[in-house]
């Protein structure tokens, strides 16, 4: 830890090296030898976490960047390619996507047990900063990657953040254009995201190494917040430090794969399922949730220049908490009276990252603006004044001590465990709650799903008369431009042999060329060619349908949600409910009713639809009784056709669905067997310690 | 007693110890598995690389086409008597790698070469018509093949591929 290793490989081979190169050294005296307090609790796995969660985000993320295109036109094709084509690309993506928000979730624990211990008192300033500097580096890099997928989200998210910068006086229009490099955001803007959200993941590698240098100078702080004195006081990194980590990271594992297999899409926001259109914004615009309470602070403020930097200054101040926070005792476990602080602090931090999802008008406004004046008031006044009129209980003398005085305190720990799970649990749920306002439709009644759950599968039945009914009907009007022939085939699709599916594909006229006259031309289809499009281009779609273009059906189930409220989004989370999308679009398909009731107008050329919001939907009633004969003898009814062609476009939108949750159920199995294996060793390492 | 209980903690322990390093250790190789199968070909490649059919009627004899299968040139070459008559003459003994030219063609169909335009050196794409055997020559580093597509001179270690394909009809053929 200071000054040169005594460390002496016996092998020759390393000892030559070691003579010219110390590495083994330095990896034995920081990894190995390096001395750890002998209190750590878990708490302190997060730096293991943190660690494993950057190296897996940028192993993914450089797999990814092998099959994603950085252009306009290209973007969200590739995407959707990498998660239906690309050999596990479903597995990547959703380990990268659900990755960012584990990464966040960790290092927002890392940084409350930062403060709760007061981790960032002398000698450890430095080592504080570095962090808040890794953290502002994660924020931009975690807004970036999540413009590449070029949905409706991603453009218009960095439409508005990189307009933060038009409220800087003078400069800022030239600022905002240097950015985009154009009179927008467009392909430019793209193409130096993706180079930056490449490049930075280094840097933060970078930053990393001198954040845990610093610690390695400075020393792990620990839940006494009393410095190590004696080697009674600490136990050695390896095995014991490594163990709990491991053990710390295999449960961490858990919770991130249910996102990965069961809930991929639970943080995501469904409009990013819609390709992006710089003509339409959605109707609530909101950031990732790990953005949120910074997202609440700039809404706060009515003034723009005021309200961004309102928001930068919420993240700045942070650098100067060692400062600010000039009380000796370092651990909030011996300050009555900055816990109770710190805890009241978490909360308005959850509650802005609340309102930040929530539509900006009344009532949130102002617990908006109540709730950033105690933001910042808990570092500009709590903090300088607790400094100087709080009388701390007596500090442990030593580490040593304080372990044997644990059991005691013992029942308070599982107390603080507790409500620092709920209040875990309620940061990550909050987020996932999307500012729809309520836009004048009703809730879609939720359907019994063949696919729900952990086990669930297509009904083969259901696809295969899901696909007639869109290809009798929807495909009129409706283009399914993701789907090949081919897929038809797939395991877990409808079922169809390849004879099957070529035979279905030779039905269809597709357009090719330019043949050696260079002229184009139409052929039979072919299993690789991709289901045809009924209109040639955006434009030829509206003028056909009054100004309406139909949407591609090939996300649909994933690009339309609607608002599960509180607290059935946190149910949703447990009970692994992620069936809006077909419930809506089975809702719509059934919700068309002849009698309009009283107090609603429906423009001329619109249809009334009971679960539409606003009601008045251009698409006419598609479905009606008899339309459709079914050769296995399913009932003729709309209620059938609904069911049927949504179970088929949830195929489309998902076709990979089995394989994610068979692999999944695999994990979980391994990944629990795994935990439970890790404990015990951790406790059969820790048994020498005591 | 004693000393049996003390024999015996520490192989529990190792079983543990052992179990959990293997654990990982299938951990760490499930994991990898997925990571490096994504290199493989995607799904849409791998069915953009169905088989093609190829209309034979309008290449006339001396002439030769390029068309493209699963990204590779394939030469389709109509052959004059002459360079049939060449290819099928040669002795097999003077060949670095012999081959005899019926087995390069398909029975019947003796004035049709279809061969993979790569050179089996280093990947070049060999030029038609030229060279010393009435065959091609690849400009990277001279090698020449003959008309029947066999190596004659040069670095190449063996004769061009020839692609899988059938005849469907005396004017069309199908690649793959």
């Amino acid at each position: 830890m200071s000054g040169p290793s005594d460390f002496q490989p016996s092998n020759p081979a390393l000892k030559w090296i070691e003579r010219r190169l110390p590495i083994f050294g330095l990896i034995h005296s920081s990894f190995v030898a390096y001395p750890t307090p002998r209190n750590l609790n878990y708490w302190w796995t997060f730096g293991a976490i943190l660690s494993m969660m950057l190296a897996l985000q940028i192993l993914t993320g450089v797999i990814l960047a092998m099959h994603y295109t950085p252009h306009a036109d290209l973007a969200f094709k590739s995407v959707e390619l990498i998660v239906r084509d690309v050999n596990y690309g479903w597995l990547l993506r959703n380990m990268h996507a659900c990755g960012a928000s584990m990464f966040f979730f960790a290092v927002y624990i890392h940084m409350f047990r930062g403060l709760y211990y007061g981790s960032y008192k002398e000698p450890r300033e430095v080592l504080w900063i570095l962090g808040v500097i890794i953290y502002l580096l994660m924020m931009a890099t975690g807004f970036m990657g999540y413009v590449l997928p070029w949905g409706q989200m991603s453009f218009w998210g960095a439409t508005v953040i990189t307009n933060l910068f038009s409220a800087v006086p003078y400069f800022g229009e030239s600022i905002v254009t240097l950015l985009w490099g154009g009179y927008s955001v467009g392909n430019p803007t793209l193409n130096r995201f993706f180079s930056l959200h490449y490049l930075l993941p280094f840097v933060i590698a970078g930053v990393v190494v001198l954040h845990v240098w610093a610690l390695h100078v400075a020393g792990q702080n620990n839940p006494a917040g009393v410095e190590a004195k004696t080697e009674k006081d600490t136990v050695p990194f390896t095995p014991y430090a490594t163990i709990k980590d491991a053990f710390g990271v295999s449960c961490f594992l858990i919770f991130f794969a249910w996102f990965i297999f069961y809930m991929p899409n639970y943080l995501g926001d469904a409009d990013n399922y819609i390709p992006a259109n710089p003509g339409v914004t959605p109707a609530h615009i909101v950031p990732e949730w790990y953005y949120l309470p910074f997202y609440a602070i700039l809404r706060s403020i009515p003034n723009k220049l005021a309200g961004v930097v309102a928001m930068f200054s919420a993240i700045i101040i942070l650098c100067f908490l060692p400062w600010l926070d000039s009380a000796r005792t370092r651990s909030s476990k011996y300050r009555p009276l900055a816990k109770q602080f710190f805890w009241i602090f978490v909360v308005v931090c959850i509650l802005l990252g609340y309102l930040g999802s929530q539509p900006p008008e009344g009532i949130y406004v102002i617990a908006g603006r109540i709730l950033t004046v105690c933001y910042f008031a808990y570092f500009l006044i709590v903090l300088p004044l607790l400094a100087r009129i709080e009388t701390p209980r007596p500090l442990p003398n030593s580490i040593a001590d304080d372990v044997l005085a644990k059991s005691k305190g013992r029942a308070a720990t599982a107390a603080s465990v507790m409500l620092a799970m709920v209040v875990a649990g309620s940061l990550l749920v909050g987020g996932t709650q999307t500012a729809k306002a309520e836009e004048g439709g009703n809730a879609p009644p939720a359907q019994a799903w063949s696919f729900s759950g952990p086990f669930g599968k297509y009904d083969r039945g259901s696809l295969q008369r899901g696909l007639k009914v869109y290809k009798e009907v929807c495909s009129a009007c409706h283009g399914l431009s993701y789907v090949a022939f081919r897929n038809l085939a797939d395991a877990g699709g409808p079922g169809y042999s390849e004879a099957q599916a070529a035979a279905f594909a030779s039905e269809y006229k597709i357009k090719d060329g330019p043949n050696d006259q260079g002229e184009m031309f139409e052929r039979p289809g072919r299993p690789a060619d991709y289901f045809p499009s009924p209109f040639p281009n955006e434009q030829a779609a509206r003028a056909a349908n009054g100004g309406a273009a139909p949407p591609d059906l090939s996300l649909i189930t994933k690009a339309r949600s609607y608002k599960r409220g509180f607290p059935q989004f946190v149910i949703d989370f447990f009970s692994q409910y992620q069936e809006q999308g077909p419930d809506y679009v089975d809702a719509i398909l059934q919700g068309f009713e002849e009698k309009v009731p009283a107090g609603v107008t429906i423009p001329e050329g619109s249809y009334y639809n009971k679960y539409f919001p606003g009601h008045a939907i251009k698409m006419p009633k598609p479905l009606s009784d008899g339309q459709v004969t079914f050769d296995d003898g399913s009932p003729a009814t709309v209620k059938q056709y609904a069911h049927d062609v949504t179970t088929f476009l949830m195929w489309a939108a998902e076709p990979h669905m089995e394989e994610r949750k068979r692999i999944g159920m695999q994990v979980f199995v391994f990944l629990i067997i795994f935990a439970f294996l890790m404990y015990f060793t951790k406790r059969k390492v820790w048994a020498d310690a005591h | 007693m004693t000393t049996a209980s003390s024999a015996d903690h520490p192989t529990r322990r190792d079983f543990l110890f052992v179990a959990t390093g293997a654990a990982a250790a299938v951990g760490a190789a499930a994991t990898v598995w997925p990571l490096v199968a994504q290199m493989n070909p995607d799904a849409a490649t791998i069915a953009a690389g169905a088989p093609i059919q190829v209309d034979l009627a309008p290449i006339v004899e001396g002439q030769d086409i390029k068309v493209f299968w699963r990204g590779k040139p394939i030469y389709i070459s109509h052959r004059t008597k002459k360079q049939i008559q060449e290819a099928q003459s040669v002795a097999l003994s003077s060949l670095p790698d012999p081959q005899p030219d019926s087995a390069r063609v398909k029975a019947g169909h003796d004035q049709w070469l279809v061969v993979i335009g790569i050179c089996t050196h280093l990947g070049c794409i060999p030029i038609a018509h030229e060279g010393n055997y009435d065959g091609f020559f690849c400009p990277c580093h001279g090698s020449q093949y003959d008309s029947s597509g066999r190596i004659r001179q040069g670095p190449a270690p063996a004769n061009l591929a020839v692609p899988p394909y059938a005849f469907l009809s005396d004017t069309k053929i199908q690649i793959g």
